[in-house]
This record gives C-alpha cells, structure tokens and sequence, in this order.
C-alpha cells in the first residue's frame, strides 16, 4: 500500500463524517416521522429524571424492525455517536500505513477510552 | 403538551440555537441546555443528555467544511483528545454525583466566560524559534498557509495544553456541551497554535470528545429519544445554515446581539440554580 498523505486521511475522514451524519440523521428522522403517527399522546412533561437506560442492542435492533419508533431513533443516535469512533480507527489505519507507530499507539489509547466508556459507561 | 406540538416547538428552538451556535462560534449545546430547562422545564440530565447528541451532529457535520481549509491538525488533535476523552470520562461521572443546583451554576459561568472569550483579541503571531522539546518528539508542528507563503508552527507548552484539555474534557461531559472555549484556549493562547488551526482542529476533537461521555449518558438514560430526537435534528439544521450564512454575510451586529442572549442565558443559569428553581 502506497503512504497515505495526512491530506488523503483528512479527505477520506470528512467523507465518512458526512456520510455518517446523513444515515444517522435520516434514520432519526424516520423515527421522528413514526412517533408522530399519534400526534395527540400526551408528553409526559420530564420535568422529573426517571433514569431509563437505553435497552440492549439486540432489543434496540429487534424495535427498529417492528418499526417501533423509539428504537429507530435509538439507532439513528447509536449510528451518530459511532462515527466519531469510526473517524478514530480511520486514524490509526491511516497512521499505520504511514508507519508512524507512535501515533498508531496515541489514536489507539483514544479507542480504547471511547469502547471503555460505550460498554462499561454505566457501572 | 401533546406530542406534536412538544416535538415541533423544540424542533424550532433547537434549530434557533444550532443558528444561534453557529452565528457565536460557541456551538449549539451552551444554547440549548438554557433554553431546555428554562422554556421547557425539561430535567438538566434530559437537556444535557440531548445537548450532547446534538453537538456531534454539528461537529461531525461540519467537518467537511472544516477539512476544506485543510488547517485542521490531526496529529495534535488526536494527542489532545487523549486529555479530553479521559476528562469527558470524569465529567460524566461527575454528573451523577452533583446537583443539578450545582451543574446549573457551573454551566452558567461557563456560559459567561464562552460569552467574554468570544470577544477576546487573537494575535496572529505565532512563535517560529524555539520548539518545546516534547512538541518535536510528539510531531507537535506544522505549516499555515499565509499570503507570504506557508509558516510552519509547532506547540508551546504542551504539558499545560494537555491539563487544560483535560478540563475541556471534564467540562464537555459535566454539562453536555462541546466546550470549544476552553478547546481554543488551550491551544490559542496556551500552545501558541495560530488561531485558524487552534478553530478548526478544535471542532474536529469536540466529536470524539462527546463520544466518550455518550456512552456513560446512554447507560445513565439521559438520552430520551422523544427529546433528542427534534434537539439533533434541529441543532444540526441550525447549525448548517448559520455556518452557510457566516460565508455570506458579516454578522457584526447579530454576534453583537446574540452574545447578550448568552450572557442573560448565563446570569439566569446561575440564579436558578441558586435558588434552587433547576
């Protein structure tokens, strides 16, 4: 594989987030369109915290194909927070073919902090 | 309030505030936690929960702009975001354990210094000499292109660049906010990067940044859908379009007028909390 130019990586990176936030936003919108199939339900006003965590991904994925509106915003929202993560294993590639190790080790600390905090962040 | 009408209002407001971030250079999120919990009377956990969905949208949406200038520095951007992902860590633990009295009066300050840095001189020199020793080995430098051809710059001060980040860091995930202030200082006034560089890579950490609190939000659940659902959408919306506007026009008189939006946001912030009333 030929060295990558930090232009090429910051080009194919800006590509991604586009494209990224354009999937993660229109899903979101798909979502929003579906919960607004009975306009008239009352908000319950969330003036109070009632912690809800968010259900696992397999449930997330299971309400998104009976087109359960909340799940399908859940995913649209799963899809944005991953594309900084991605934009992060973009990096290290990147960095790699340029055999900078040093950065490689850098961005690959970054990833671990971001996995840390996806999948243990509650406890 | 019914759905319809909860889900539009805040689809407006929001994407005012992406309008009102853009326009200021604050971002999104210091607008819109204010106009949540003071309009809306939405739980401060609710609104910074959707504040910060909302503000990777606009960073990751915006990026491509950012990129076209190719100023932005991902070498640097990436050791910083080493600071500001372990401080979003703590910042959003922090979040658990305070107050929301508490938080109110922090992100209230924080609104009033984001206010005042606005206005703040950038000088646009930068030191050539002497490179900070860390700086070389980090590959810390780079060039700017400039009318008089390209000036390289590398970083000053790199350890207290990296501590301030890590408060951006706590900050950003303390309150929900991209924190891009604190950002740009650190490596404006501190690191000595030229103020475009210091803009642009800036923008480009707040999106991993936030990523690294979203997780802890996610399983806390202070991401509702039914609120971040038109939050997102609108913020991002906002955004794009006061960014497109910025291009145009000169905003002198707005940013002028905007920013005392800010400061009141601020002052009311902090005296609800006080009182009690968040």
């Amino acid at each position: 594989m030929k060295p990558l130019t930090d232009k090429q990586l910051d080009s194919s990176i800006a590509n991604m987030l586009r494209w990224g936030v354009a999937v993660a936003a229109a899903v979101v919108f798909l979502g929003g369109i579906l919960s607004l199939r009975n306009p008239t339900t009352t908000v319950p006003g969330y003036v109070h915290f009632r912690p809800t965590p968010i259900p696992s991904l397999s449930e997330i994925l299971h309400g998104a194909a009976h087109l359960d509106p909340s799940s399908i915003i859940q995913l649209g929202i799963l899809l944005l927070i991953a594309t900084p993560v991605l934009r992060v294993v973009f990096c290290i590639v990147g960095f790699a073919r340029q055999r900078d190790k040093l950065y490689v080790f850098i961005s690959a600390t970054v990833l671990i902090i971001l996995i840390y905090s996806l999948f243990r962040g509650g406890r | 309030m019914n759905l319809a009408a909860f889900t539009a209002l805040l689809f407006g407001t929001s994407l005012l505030a992406g309008l009102l971030g853009a326009l200021t250079g604050l971002g999104g999120g210091v607008v819109i936690v204010p106009a949540l919990v003071l309009l809306f009377k939405v739980d401060l956990r609710y609104a910074i929960g959707a504040s910060l969905i909302s503000v990777i949208a606009t960073s990751s949406g915006s990026a491509v702009a950012y990129i076209r200038e190719g100023l932005s520095n991902i070498r640097i951007g990436m050791f910083l975001e080493v600071a500001t992902t372990l401080g979003a860590l703590l910042g959003a633990w922090l979040t658990a354990r305070f107050s929301n009295h508490t938080i109110a009066v922090v992100f209230g300050v924080v609104l009033l210094y984001s206010a005042y840095s606005s206005y703040q001189s950038r000088s646009q020199q930068f030191v050539t000499s002497k490179p900070d020793p860390l700086a070389a080995k980090l590959q810390l430098t780079g060039t700017n292109p400039a009318a008089t051809g390209d000036q390289p710059y590398n970083a000053q001060h790199v350890p207290l660049g990296f501590t301030i980040m890590f408060g951006a860091g706590t900050l950003s995930g303390l309150l929900g906010i991209g924190s891009g202030a604190v950002k740009v200082l650190a490596m404006d006034q501190i690191m000595k990067l030229p103020f475009k560089v210091s803009t642009t890579t800036s923008n480009f950490m707040i999106g991993v940044t936030a990523a690294a609190s979203a997780g802890i939000y996610l399983h806390r659940g202070y991401i509702n859908p039914t609120i971040a659902m038109p939050v997102m959408l609108g913020v991002l919306a906002g955004s794009l379009i006061g960014a497109r506007i910025l291009m145009k026009a000169r905003v002198h008189t707005l940013k002028i007028l905007f920013s005392i939006v800010i400061v009141a946001l601020g002052f009311e912030m902090i005296y609800s909390g006080l009182t009690g009333k968040i």
